[in-house]
């Protein structure tokens, strides 16, 4: 069974809404048809508003408080319901069976046909329900093809075409309220799981994942604090959810005792990948997303990532990316002997002579120079308010170690040992 | 008699782990490559090679597109350098644990059983020998036992052998010479250091052998 309201009045912009939003009162499955009209699953409403008429009644009264002035239909099929809607005024229940007489009366334009198609049918003198349902089906066939034949069976009232639902925005977020403030992280956590549980189940029933969770905790003090966990794949792995929450919560523990909690998840479809016997060594994302949060725990957030080189000469000038994979420019190979940095640089006291250093200490570098090369000079930024200049210097000193040690404003320091 | 010797010959080689070259024609000659699923120990004093034979490495897996971890307990390595040496740093995961020998052994530990990774780094290069000897035997038979039926090659590079029987291959390195260009008394603005020779000795497994190479030469 199935019910339709249509509205004849203007009402820019928020009609369709409006008409959506009173069906949705009635029904979960509701379709819209057109601007002006919405059509619902009316069956089990029985249940709640007793006999068609009075389902239609109610629907009717619902849109004057609304303030609509709306045409309710309730036929058994869901063509019927819209053209009775369209077609008469007020309340309409149109009893199964009987379809092709109540609606004999409608003029053809209900159905909407192609300007063509009803000039067609006006030249042959058809401009009501019954006479189009009247001509024979073959012979319309013949004439108006697949089209004349849709028309003739809907105004037969014979159209059994589904319901189309409105796809609802999904919006996934669980929260509870707790009976006291929960101060420590553990039972916070056993309250999170139950929630990541919920929202675990409403997205897999719905065959998705989610890239993105935001978790808004309610103080006692009245204040709020949120987190947001992003993933570089969509997941639906509750036990690293919980994992990466309960790292997160570690690192960035909530200020006062928590009261509420929600939980929300944004929706992404499930990431499909096939494994192959020849695909180069590479972490699951899922755990790869855990092991980084678990590595960021341990030596804090700035110390784990991809190094990238950045676009400059100044020495030492790269910057770390949160995670690897992210592509990169190709630079060109300049192979050099490589370098073992000292951060930061220590400080270090150089006896000159000739022009040229032979002895150089600093906090675990003590040694005579052998064998040394340079002075290199390298200046940059110097257009910045942080320019940068200094003179380079290889040597070997006496405790077996190669060195590169630098002079920049009158001050030396040993970047590093080559190895 | 040939089928025994057939059956012999064929569960030695299934027992062979799967090596990884480390890109050193003379060490990959010498040591067979680094062996996957299995710690591998680079030892040596500074300026000896160690961080050569290791980025050349990270380049090699790197080159093939695996993603390897490097954890750098002295917060020493380069990234210029590893760029220069042909290592993808888009497929490397440095973790800096500024100084800090036991997050560096933890850092190792979760990358190993987080698996998926290439290679493991584990670079003790700097940490200094009464800190990294504080290491516990406990440690690197976890290590060892994680990183086993795994394709992860686990390779740490320190001063001195610290694995010991963890270890399945153990590489020491000494600086032969360094190579400076220009004329031996030169002035120093017109000489170049140009690269080191480097001495490779297997100490383990037996027999010993030994190779040399080039870094930058």
């Amino acid at each position: 069974m199935f019910a339709a309201i249509h509205t004849r009045e203007d009402r820019p912009g928020g009609l369709s809404y409006c008409l959506l939003r009173l069906a949705q009162e009635f029904s979960p499955l509701v379709e819209q048809t057109a601007a002006d009209t919405v059509a619902l699953a009316a069956d089990g409403l029985e249940r709640i508003h007793g006999l068609p008429q009075q389902i239609a009644a109610a629907l009717a009264r619902r849109a004057v408080e609304r303030g609509l002035q709306a045409s309710v239909a309730i036929a058994a099929n869901l063509d019927t319901a819209v053209h009775a809607a369209r077609g008469f005024a007020g309340v309409s229940v149109i009893p199964y069976g009987d379809e092709a007489k109540y609606l004999g009366s409608l003029p053809l334009t209900v159905l909407q046909p192609t300007p063509e198609m009803q000039e067609t049918l006006e030249r042959w003198g058809i401009r009501r329900f019954r006479e189009l349902a009247a001509l024979p089906e073959l012979g319309l066939a013949e004439r108006l093809g697949p089209e004349g034949l849709r028309l003739h069976k809907l105004a037969r009232g014979a159209g059994g075409r589904p319901l189309v639902p409105v796809a609802e925005p999904l919006h996934f977020e669980e929260e509870a309220e707790l009976e006291y403030p929960v101060e420590l992280l553990e039972p916070l956590m056993f309250v999170l799981a139950q929630l990541l549980n919920g929202l675990r189940a409403r997205l897999a029933s719905h065959g998705l994942a989610t890239n993105e969770l935001r978790l808004r905790l309610k103080l006692e003090n009245r204040g709020e604090h949120t987190r947001m966990l992003r993933f570089p794949v969509p997941m639906l792995d509750t036990k690293a959810f919980l994992k990466l929450l309960d790292l997160d919560l570690g690192a960035h523990p909530p200020p006062s005792p928590v009261v509420k909690v929600w939980l929300e998840a944004e929706p992404a479809k499930p990431r499909a990948a096939q494994t192959g016997l020849f695909i180069p060594l590479a972490p699951e994302p899922e755990k790869l997303e855990l092991t980084l949060a678990r590595l960021r725990g341990l030596v804090s957030e700035g110390n784990v990532g991809s190094p990238e080189l950045l676009d400059t000469h100044r020495p030492g000038a790269f910057q770390l990316l949160a995670r690897p994979l992210a592509p990169s420019p190709a630079r060109p190979l300049a192979r050099s002997l490589p370098l073992r940095a000292i951060r930061p640089p220590r400080t270090a006291r150089v006896q000159m002579a000739s022009g040229q250093p032979v002895h150089v200490q600093a906090d675990g570098v003590r040694g005579h120079v052998v064998a040394s090369a340079g002075p290199w000079r390298t200046s940059g930024d110097w257009w910045t308010i942080d320019p940068w200049a200094r003179d380079e210097w290889d040597v070997a000193l006496s405790d077996g170690a190669l060195y590169r040690i630098y002079s920049a404003q009158g001050r030396w320091y040993v970047e590093g040992s080559y190895d | 008699m040939a089928a025994v010797a057939l059956g012999r010959d064929f569960e030695f080689k299934m027992n062979r782990p799967e090596v990884c070259p480390t890109g050193l024609a003379e060490v990959d000659a010498m040591a067979g490559g680094l062996p996957q699923g299995c710690l591998t120990e680079v030892y040596g004093p500074a300026s000896s090679g160690r961080t050569s034979l290791m980025l050349a490495a990270l380049a090699q897996s790197t080159g093939r597109e695996n993603v390897c971890a490097l954890v750098d307990a002295s917060d020493a390595f380069d990234p210029a350098s590893a760029a220069a040496a042909g290592v993808h740093l888009e497929r490397l995961l440095w973790v800096r644990c500024g100084g800090n020998a036991e997050h560096a052994l933890k850092a190792a530990d979760l990358l190993v059983q987080g698996g998926g990774f290439g290679m493991v780094v584990m670079d003790l290069a700097d940490t200094p020998a009464v800190h990294a000897r504080r290491i516990s035997m406990t440690s690197w038979f976890r290590l060892r036992r994680a990183v086993e039926h795994t394709p992860t090659v686990l390779l740490v590079v320190e001063q001195q052998p610290l694995a010991k029987t963890c270890a399945s291959l153990t590489l020491e390195m000494r600086r032969e010479r360094a190579a400076w260009s220009g004329a031996p008394g030169a002035p120093s603005c017109a000489r170049l250091l140009r690269g080191i020779r480097v001495h490779v000795d297997r100490r383990k497994p037996v027999p010993a052998l030994a190779a040399s190479f080039e870094s930058c030469w």
